[in-house]
């Protein structure tokens, strides 16, 4: 029985078998025991009452923001509880893998890649297939997949880039809005024919003025006299699905009053093709992704009843923000999936071409690259998946940072890994007559759209120190102000003198709640707590509100938080597989042990960078060749054949 | 005579696509933790059934799969592909190595009257043993007609005209039901189970039997001596010229 009420056991309970095979943790223990009791009863329940019942009692509503908390120097050990299906959801995710795998083994992705477009049939056989209402529930026709559900088919699909980022427009964001914030009679109106692909759907933001400054946009939405329509006028640019897109969430302009005051505020909107005065221009002709429909899109005077509108009118940016934040998470799988079928094809190459007399990968520096291929996918795969299991536990999951840090990892591993197999392959990579060219055109795309990886770092940086700023702003004006409080800054101080921000104190005791082969990867990850929780502080207390503008810094943060919840990703992965015994899990062990060595030395570098501050640590410098750069249009350095006398 | 009772039988197989490894002790080959789908044959089988209830010739549609547990995979397939319902005989893994096609004869002939089929399908024969043989001796068992090797069927009145693959052409014979077939590769080309269905084949009934269910001995009469790879290609030679080739030819008594 295919049923939502399934999923709605909360990770708790199934990760508690493996850690209480090593763990004498009564807590733990005792809860696991109460859970247990209330998973035999929910069986009953929600054949009785329906999934109601069951859903309130089970489900919590939300989560202690993992990452956020990290800000703090707060780790929320349930983190390192890798989250787990039912052998019965396993068993119904496999059986539609098959069917979309045999597909994507025969979908002609360089005919794609050269004509730029995705045959009609093709497009038709995703739709029958029932790929564009994966994430709409069964009761509007889709499939209702959950998050780790969605995470697995999108390994399959992103087998072609172009396919992928169709899908993705129209799912991930295209129709997003209406899934998570539109009203009963809009899923009514519009999911249906969304779900069986019927319609396509398109998400229209950006403009030529307008990229990762999304609340800058020029678009116009002006109400009727009667209050019923309004009118869209502007252009959108870059709108994946933009040509062949039915149903599209338009952001624009609305004034709307404000203590009194008029005031231009975004606005999301339903918008068919068939309302009228909608064009498109001709597809952009793209480095990657090519056969994926890119258009401009212009609105002139297009009338959108008022009962179109996603949200509350002015509640726009905030309904992008929701759309974007809630699809990053899947690219960590859908990355991961590319990978893993590159590295086949590649280790193949290796191990079957010699030179010198010797296999390809007989060679050292061949071996670490495979050795990083297999570190980087691993890393994304376990990111990917602990962030889905945590989406698909709560009601409201609060994971925008998760999110986030999942695709800068992913973009940036993927992009890093499809280069190295190029090289591995040597000439043979850089023709067209192979695929490993195409798949590094079409990566590349993944670290500019869905907000860029820099947009995202001061993101993930603020956002987090947002959160721990409302903690800290007593501590942080007091020691800011030392004369005021000298006893506080005088204790600081001479904490801060004392003891070596880099070799703290482990008093988290990490290494107790995971596999014990993991012990020091568990410590290097509790030392890089310590170590982000002071560099938090330190910023803070350097900048208070206007860290805002030293994004320099603020990348030093994103980064050791990237590492963070990676190294808990990985080490929460590893220590399940050992726990349980997972086929080939002392590989595991050996990947999360360089993973966790290798971002323990960076966090520290990361760290000494920061401690150093800007005059030490080069950031002044950059500051100053950069500015010269572009007081000079360009290269400012002088020929070196150049002479003055 | 309409709505008509089809019964089909679904192997579940190593994928096609797999590299087959033998076992170190050579009793058979590596299928643990291996790909395995329905046999190509068989799916060919389904569909057929499913487009005769499509034509309305047939009422319903029942898959059966005799095996161990992951079986029932294979048979949630069949129901997402269309069929009605599902019959697993469920046998041990241990009995299952040495099963064969006689017993599913059994299974299917016993299924058949049990299920008051009229016509049961399966494929021509199975991808991983290759025997040919379960159709034919389903309806020796039954004392049924067969029409194999298939490649087209038709109703017409009472009967069905079925066009069969022959070495060096077709042949078109006519058969009284109730009937056997069995699907060559020709006879349609099988859908993918969309996910939609997938999931709606979640519901529909899939019954277990056992082999003393149906009054069938499955103890093994045969021993598996062993099981060994094909031999190696030998590399080949590249040649300069006609003259060489038929030189080197001659000299290894191949011309």
């Amino acid at each position: 029985m295919w049923s939502r009420t399934i999923y709605l056991l909360p990770r708790r309970l199934s990760k508690d078998r493996h850690i209480l095979s090593f763990h004498s943790n009564l807590r733990k223990a005792s809860s696991a025991g109460t859970i247990q009791k209330a998973d035999n009863k929910q069986v009953t329940k929600s054949e009785s009452l329906g999934g109601e019942y069951v859903q309130k009692a089970l489900k919590p509503i939300t989560n202690e923001p993992f990452v956020k908390n990290l800000f703090l120097g707060n780790f929320d050990k349930d983190a390192l509880i890798y989250p787990e299906l039912t052998k019965e959801q396993l068993d119904d995710i496999n059986q539609l893998v098959q069917p979309i795998e045999r597909f994507f083994d025969e979908v002609d992705s360089k005919t794609i890649d050269e004509k730029a477009k995705i045959p009609d049939d093709v497009l038709q056989q995703l739709k029958d297939l029932g790929l564009f209402g994966q994430q709409i529930p069964a009761e509007y026709g889709g499939l209702g997949l959950n998050a780790t559900e969605f995470a697995r088919l999108a390994e399959i699909t992103a087998l072609d880039g172009s396919i992928s980022v169709t899908l993705a427009a129209h799912q991930s964001i295209g129709l997003k809005g209406i899934l998570i914030a539109g009203t009963e009679s809009q899923k009514q109106k519009y999911l249906p024919k969304l779900a069986t692909g019927e319609h396509v759907a398109a998400f229209c933001l950006t403009e030529p003025s307008s990229g990762s400054d999304a609340a800058s946009i020029q678009t116009r939405a002006t109400l009727s006299e009667d209050g019923k329509t309004f009118y869209l006028n502007g252009g959108k640019i870059w709108i994946s699905n933009g040509g062949i897109a039915d149903v599209f969430t338009v952001f624009a302009k609305t004034e709307i009053e404000k203590d009194g005051e008029k005031v231009d505020k975004v606005t999301a909107f339903i918008v068919e093709r068939e309302f009228g005065g909608v064009t498109n221009g001709k597809p952009e002709d793209k480095l990657g992704i090519r056969g994926s429909n890119t258009c401009e899109v212009h609105f002139d005077n297009t009338p959108v009843p008022i009962e179109n509108v996603i949200g509350e009118v002015g509640g726009g940016f905030k309904v992008a923000m929701n759309i974007l934040n809630s699809g990053r998470f899947s690219m960590g799988s859908s990355g991961a999936g590319v990978l893993k079928k590159m590295m086949g094809m590649v280790a193949e190459h290796a191990t079957t071409r010699a030179q010198f007399g010797q296999y390809l990968s007989e060679f050292p520096l061949i071996k670490e690259k495979f050795a990083r291929l297999a570190i980087t996918t691993y890393v994304m795969e376990s990111m990917a998946y602990l962030t889905a299991g945590t989406l698909d536990a709560y009601e409201q999951p609060d994971l925008s940072l998760e999110a986030a840090i999942v695709k800068i990892f992913s973009s940036e591993g993927c992009w890093v890994c499809a280069n190295e197999c190029l090289q591995i392959l040597g000439g043979l990579g850089y023709m067209k007559d192979y695929p490993y060219e195409r798949l590094l055109r079409d990566g590349r795309i993944l670290m500019i759209f869905e907000g860029t990886n820099e947009i995202l770092r001061m993101f993930v940086a603020l956002q987090g120190c947002q959160h721990a700023g409302k903690q800290l702003k007593e501590l942080v004006k007091k020691i800011r102000n030392p004369l005021a409080n000298p006893g506080l800054f005088f204790g600081t101080l001479k904490k801060r003198v004392m003891s070596d921000p880099l070799k703290p104190p482990l008093k988290l005791h990490l290494d107790e709640e995971v596999h014990p082969s993991l012990k020091t990867a568990a410590q290097s990850l509790e030392t890089g707590t310590f170590i982000f929780q002071t560099a938090v502080e330190r910023v803070l207390e350097r900048y208070g509100n206007k860290v805002v503008h030293e994004q320099l810094d603020l990348k030093r943060l994103a980064n050791i938080v990237i590492d963070l919840y990676a190294m808990t990703s990985c080490i929460a992965r590893t220590s399940r597989s050992l726990s349980i015994g997972l086929r080939n899990s002392d590989h595991e062990l050996l990947i999360t042990n360089t993973f966790c060595y290798e971002a323990d030395l960076r966090i520290k570098h990361e760290m000494q960078q920061l401690l150093k501050g800007k005059t030490e640590n080069t950031d002044e410098t950059i500051h100053k060749i950069a500015d010269l750069v572009f007081k000079n249009k360009g290269y400012a350095a002088s020929h070196p054949l150049e002479r003055n006398w | 005579m309409s709505a008509l009772r089809v019964l089909v039988g679904c192997k579940r197989v190593i994928d096609y696509a797999v590299k087959i490894r033998v076992k170190p002790d050579k009793t058979g080959v590596v299928t643990d933790g291996v790909k395995h789908s329905m046999n190509p044959f068989d799916e060919i089988a389904i569909e057929e059934a499913v487009r005769l209830k499509e034509k309305k010739i047939a009422s319903e549609v029942i898959a059966v799969s005799c095996g161990p547990q992951q079986c029932q995979e294979t048979l949630r397939t069949a129901l997402a592909m269309g069929a009605d319902r599902a019959i697993h005989v469920d046998i041990d893994s241990k009995d299952y190595e040495t099963l064969q096609p006689i017993h599913v004869s059994k299974f299917l002939a016993k299924l058949a009257q049990d299920e008051k089929a009229d016509i049961v399908i399966v494929g021509k024969q199975a991808i991983d043993d290759d025997c040919n043989q379960t159709g034919q001796m389903t309806a020796a068992l039954l004392d049924w007609p067969q029409a194999t090797f298939a490649s087209k069927v038709e109703k017409n009145n009472g009967d069905l005209t079925v066009i069969r693959e022959i070495d060096g052409g077709l042949e078109t014979i006519k058969v009284k039901l109730p009937a056997i077939l069995t699907a060559d590769l020709r006879l349609n080309e099988p859908r993918y189970a969309t996910l939609p269905n997938i999931m709606k084949a979640k519901k529909k009934p899939m019954a277990k039997k056992t082999p003393s269910d149906l009054g069938v001995d499955v103890a093994s009469r045969q021993e598996i001596v062993s099981v060994e790879d094909p031999p190696v290609r030998e590399a080949g030679q590249k040649v300069e010229s006609v003259e060489e080739l038929v030189t080197k030819l001659k000299d290894s008594g191949l011309v």
